[in-house]
């Protein structure tokens, strides 16, 4: 069913808040992956407030929904979803990378409220969640379970060896979103490693491949309900997305990967997202006062 | 002649008793299912026996993914894959976290059946053992080797089980129990002391029992418990004895010599000699041929020990 002009706005606000949130946290931080975190905030907002059943106040209800970031990278967007959702205190996030916090700078199972799986060596997520959706089959409660892998990642050979394997099982409850933001670390994937013909590879390995503009929450509302009808088989989500998705002075680059940003880009990326002048004056004045 | 068992013989029964006892138990299997005789839990518990092929890597994170969803999964392939090919896998996706994950190392060390030496693992002990989180054991007979799957279950976290290949003689005590970080005493002796574990053992306590003859006494403890060693144990050994000898099939870096090196200089420092393969790669051939080839036999080790309590220096 397409979704109301109201639910695509408050999920856009959504995606817009964890795009200022991550801003925030970063500059705060001094460094952080902004390009990989700024490509999912849609995702996030998507499938945090629209696809997934989650419970605010019970992080780990035993059929919730599971989401495993494999791109652990990300993780900035993740925490400030959480935050959203109310799985940490918007408090928290000034912590990012603090040794003995929750918001490590690859996210942590146990140490951060809804974090799934530890992440950040990359190729790892799918094989844990097919043993998450394997899980469900045979516990007996229902749940469905989401991945996000990277496409720099996808050149992980284990991506593959799960590749093969959830069709194997017939895992109709996994859903895996590829990050398709052109860029690997240091250059464009198709320079790095080439995925393409990605479909055909995704297709051939027994999974329904679906295509959604990453940026469009429709689209990827749509691409969700398609997901949910496919019976006997996983479903793969080429989500096209932009690298630095919003941080204009460097969107759509391998640089944006990680990120350090100066007082006048902070001041201009939280002014593209929209901040009330007085909320960018006082981020900016406690910018100052830390560094 | 006592009963030889090898404990991969006995652990497809104890983990199918186990299966049936707690309906948490599943295995995870590497295309290995047939030599690890894993394969009576695969029949009884068809449902709970995931196959994921060649793909040690893959299989780690599926079965870090179980126990995130309750499960205990025993995941199994040859000892040198777990640790080296899916040494990634084990620290991110199952150590890191401290998941439930029960890792078992078929054909450890030496003895693969003339396999040689891209499937002997003489380095998944040292792999293992600096992982934190990871507690590691090698049990030394079969009926420690169905105590060990039991007492796995019961444990929370992640352990790494070797499981010898080979059939060996029952050499624990009556009455004994494993418990983790826990030696037991099988020979006593004050001349020297000797720690081994594992597929060496039984040379080690013929190698032992020969000297007895020649009036030379030596203590002897079984250090199945690899991660954490029994501290206490290595200490009062060696002051009893105040020379200590590790027996190891595995590279003498990383492995039990390695451990007991580490209690001693801190602890209490003792001539220590340490018995393995001397930081080379194994070859094909029998375990025979092997333990001739790098010196572990218990020929060999009786030889060392001898040589060890009657050096001066």
């Amino acid at each position: 069913m397409m979704p109301g002009v109201s639910e695509v706005k408050r999920l856009e606000d959504i995606a817009n808040r964890i795009r200022v949130k991550v801003v925030k946290m970063i500059a705060r931080s001094g460094i952080g992956h902004g390009g990989g975190a700024m490509s999912i905030a849609e995702l996030l907002a998507v499938l945090y407030f629209h696809e997934m059943k989650v419970n605010p106040r019970d992080p780990k209800m035993a059929n919730r929904d599971r989401f495993v970031l494999s791109k652990g990278h990300g993780c900035p967007a993740l925490y400030a979803a959480f935050s959203e959702v109310g799985f940490i205190d918007e408090s928290v996030l000034p912590t990012l990378h603090h040794a003995d916090g929750p918001l490590q700078m690859h996210p942590e199972l146990g140490l951060c409220p809804g974090v799934e799986m530890s992440s950040g060596a990359l190729g790892q997520g799918i094989s844990a969640g097919i043993g998450m959706a394997l899980g469900s089959r045979l516990s007996g409660v229902p749940f469905r379970v989401y991945v996000c892998i990277g496409d720099g990642e996808s050149a992980e050979g284990q991506i593959w060896e799960a590749a093969m394997c959830a069709p194997k099982y017939k895992l109709d409850n996994l859903v895996v979103i590829l990050d398709y933001n052109k860029f690997a670390l240091t250059d464009k994937v198709d320079d790095v490693m080439s995925l393409e013909p990605l479909r055909d590879k995704w297709t051939a390995f027994g999974w329904h491949v679906i295509e959604a503009n990453g940026h469009s929450i429709p689209q990827l509302i749509r691409a969700f309900d398609e997901a949910r009808t496919i019976k006997g088989r996983p479903s793969f989500i080429i989500m096209h997305t932009v690298k630095g998705r919003g941080m204009k002075y460097i969107e759509d680059t391998a640089a944006s990967h990680s990120i350090s940003p100066t007082l006048d880009q902070v001041e201009a990326m939280l002014t593209d997202f929209c901040c009330e002048i007085e909320e960018v004056k006082r981020t900016l004045a406690g910018l100052k006062e830390k560094h | 002649m006592a009963e030889r068992l090898a404990p991969r013989d006995v652990i497809g029964k104890a983990l199918t008793d186990l299966g049936r006892r707690n309906p948490k138990v599943v295995c995870v299997d590497a295309d290995f299912n047939v030599a690890s005789k894993i394969t009576e839990f695969q029949k009884t518990f068809p449902e709970r026996f995931i196959q994921v092929g060649i793909a040690e890597q893959n299989m780690m994170g599926i079965a870090a993914g179980l126990a995130t969803v309750g499960f205990i999964p025993f995941a199994s392939t040859i000892s040198a894959f777990t640790s080296r090919r899916a040494c990634d896998q084990v620290t991110t996706s199952i150590a890191l976290p401290r998941l439930n994950v029960k890792i078992m190392g078929l054909y450890p060390g030496l003895f693969v059946g003339k396999n040689g030496a891209s499937h002997q693992s003489l380095e998944d002990i040292g792999i293992m053992r600096s992982i934190a989180n990871m507690a590691v054991v090698h049990p030394s007979d079969a009926n420690e080797m169905v105590q060990v799957v039991d007492w796995a279950a019961e444990y929370q976290g992640p352990v790494y089980i070797r499981v010898g290949r080979d059939p060996a003689p029952l050499m624990m005590p009556k009455g004994y129990k494993f418990q983790l970080g826990k030696a037991v005493t099988l020979r006593e002796g004050r001349d020297v002391g000797v720690i081994a574990y594992g597929d060496l053992l039984e040379d080690t306590l013929t190698a032992v029992d020969g000297l007895a003859k020649k009036g030379i006494e030596a203590g002897v403890l079984n250090m199945s418990s690899l991660k954490p060693v029994d501290e206490e144990e290595i200490v009062r050994l060696a002051e009893e004895t105040g020379r200590i000898i590790t027996v190891d099939n595995h590279n003498i870096i990383g492995g039990l010599g390695s451990a007991v090196a580490e209690v001693l200089c801190e602890k209490r420092p003792t001539r220590l000699r340490r018995i393995g393969i001397r930081d080379v790669f194994g070859k094909s051939g029998t375990n025979d041929e092997m333990k001739k080839y790098f010196g572990i036999s218990a020929d060999d080790i009786a030889r060392q020990i001898e040589d060890f309590v009657r050096s001066k220096a």
